[in-house]
């Protein structure tokens, strides 16, 4: 199966690639004060390395794609969505998703207790689950053949 | 003739979706102020709209909903996504060792 | 009488026709999809408020959590929506996954030709 696109959709996928990481992190981490949050930021994030496998093919896409890391980093963000609840449980404060950070202030970055550390964590989860679907899609299928 | 028959079923079913609609539902935009059955004027999300803010220390009550008043429901469809995944990775990549 | 519920039913009878009268297996997962769109429309609708803003505080509203806890639309059935987008796309993928396999088994996608196992 012919994989691979034209020179325009190359150069141009290869110069917003940055911009679409940087865009899909800030929607991550600003999750307790604007709509977005973890899951919306995720998929942002696996859509940009998806881009770049569709406009090269899977061989000589410029980013290096090694299976077993990714499958890591997903149960990685798994347990410590499991993790952080468990401490809340543990250390004192009595209920399972109980806040152990302090409060803060309303409508600063660094507010809200234990919210930022569940945001990110469920942002790495759900890129490295969309990333894989993906690739293993397209590898049996057959897009990585010239 | 053979496929008349569902034909007919899903224009039936549609029709009485609608007609329930619209006669049977409290009126569209009434959101506290809602009778059903013996309940009136008692809504919860009235109640974490007032005090969601102080409690969470979040400005985004969407948000304090999902993660703190229902952390738990969110850690189970943490679960339900890591399953799939796996499932999907076993129907394609299981053969990879034999080759 | 109002818009949003009717578009909300006639999504969900469309979806239905999809899943009972086509004879092709991804016609079916489309169907499958063009359902559940219909049922998340119906749950958000449920929560409106008469001419109210978001359930986000920002701005000039900082001091003033009573006047938004009066103006603001109901902020528990789109949490449940956003679990429920989740939950659906696991559904596709795993549907999907397994129409490939069937047509590399069968040769075919047509359901009513797929009757026993594979010998």
């Amino acid at each position: 199966m012919m994989a691979g696109m034209t020179t325009i959709v190359r150069t141009i996928s290869r110069l917003l690639f940055p911009f679409m990481v940087l865009f899909g992190v800030c929607v991550v981490l600003h999750g307790h004060l604007t709509p977005g949050g973890g899951f919306q930021g995720g998929v942002i994030i696996a859509a940009s390395f998806v881009m770049l496998w569709l406009a090269y093919s899977l061989e000589q896409s410029p980013i290096e794609f090694k299976l077993f890391r990714t499958e890591v980093l997903e149960a990685i963000g798994g347990l410590t969505l499991a993790t952080v609840g468990l401490i809340g449980l543990v250390m004192g404060v009595g209920k399972f998703f109980g806040h152990v950070l302090p409060l803060g202030i309303l409508g600063n970055l660094l507010s809200g207790g234990d919210l930022p550390l569940l945001n990110i964590g469920v942002g790495v989860e759900v890129a490295a689950s969309i990333v894989l679907v993906f690739y293993a899609m397209l590898r049996k299928t057959g897009w990585d053949e010239k | 003739m053979r496929r008349v028959v569902p034909f007919v079923a899903v224009l039936v079913v549609g029709a009485i979706l609608i007609f329930t609609v619209i006669n049977y539902l409290p009126p569209f935009g009434s959101f506290p102020q809602r009778k059903l059955g013996a309940f009136e004027n008692q809504s919860i999300g009235q109640r974490i709209l007032e005090n969601g803010p102080r409690e969470t220390g979040a400005t985004d009550v969407v948000t304090s909903v999902v993660w703190d008043y229902r952390g738990y429901d969110t850690m189970g469809e943490c679960t339900i996504l890591f399953t799939a995944v796996c499932g999907v990775l076993m129907l394609f990549l299981a053969t990879r060792g034999q080759e | 009488m109002s818009l949003n519920y009717v578009v909300a039913m006639l999504l969900i009878a469309l979806g239905l026709y999809c899943l009972l009268l086509k004879r092709n297996l991804i016609k079916m997962v489309i169907g499958l999809g063009v359902m559940t769109d219909g049922i998340h429309l119906f749950l958000i609708s449920m929560g409106y408020r008469e001419g109210g803003i978001a359930a986000i505080i920002s701005g000039s509203m900082l001091e003033n959590t009573a006047g938004f806890a009066s103006a603001a639309v109901d902020p528990i059935p789109q949490a449940l929506v956003l679990t429920s987008i989740v939950i659906n796309i696991c559904i596709v993928a795993l549907a999907l996954s397994m129409a490939i396999w069937i047509y590399r088994h069968y040769g075919t996608l047509d359901p009513s030709e797929i009757r026993r196992l594979h010998e």
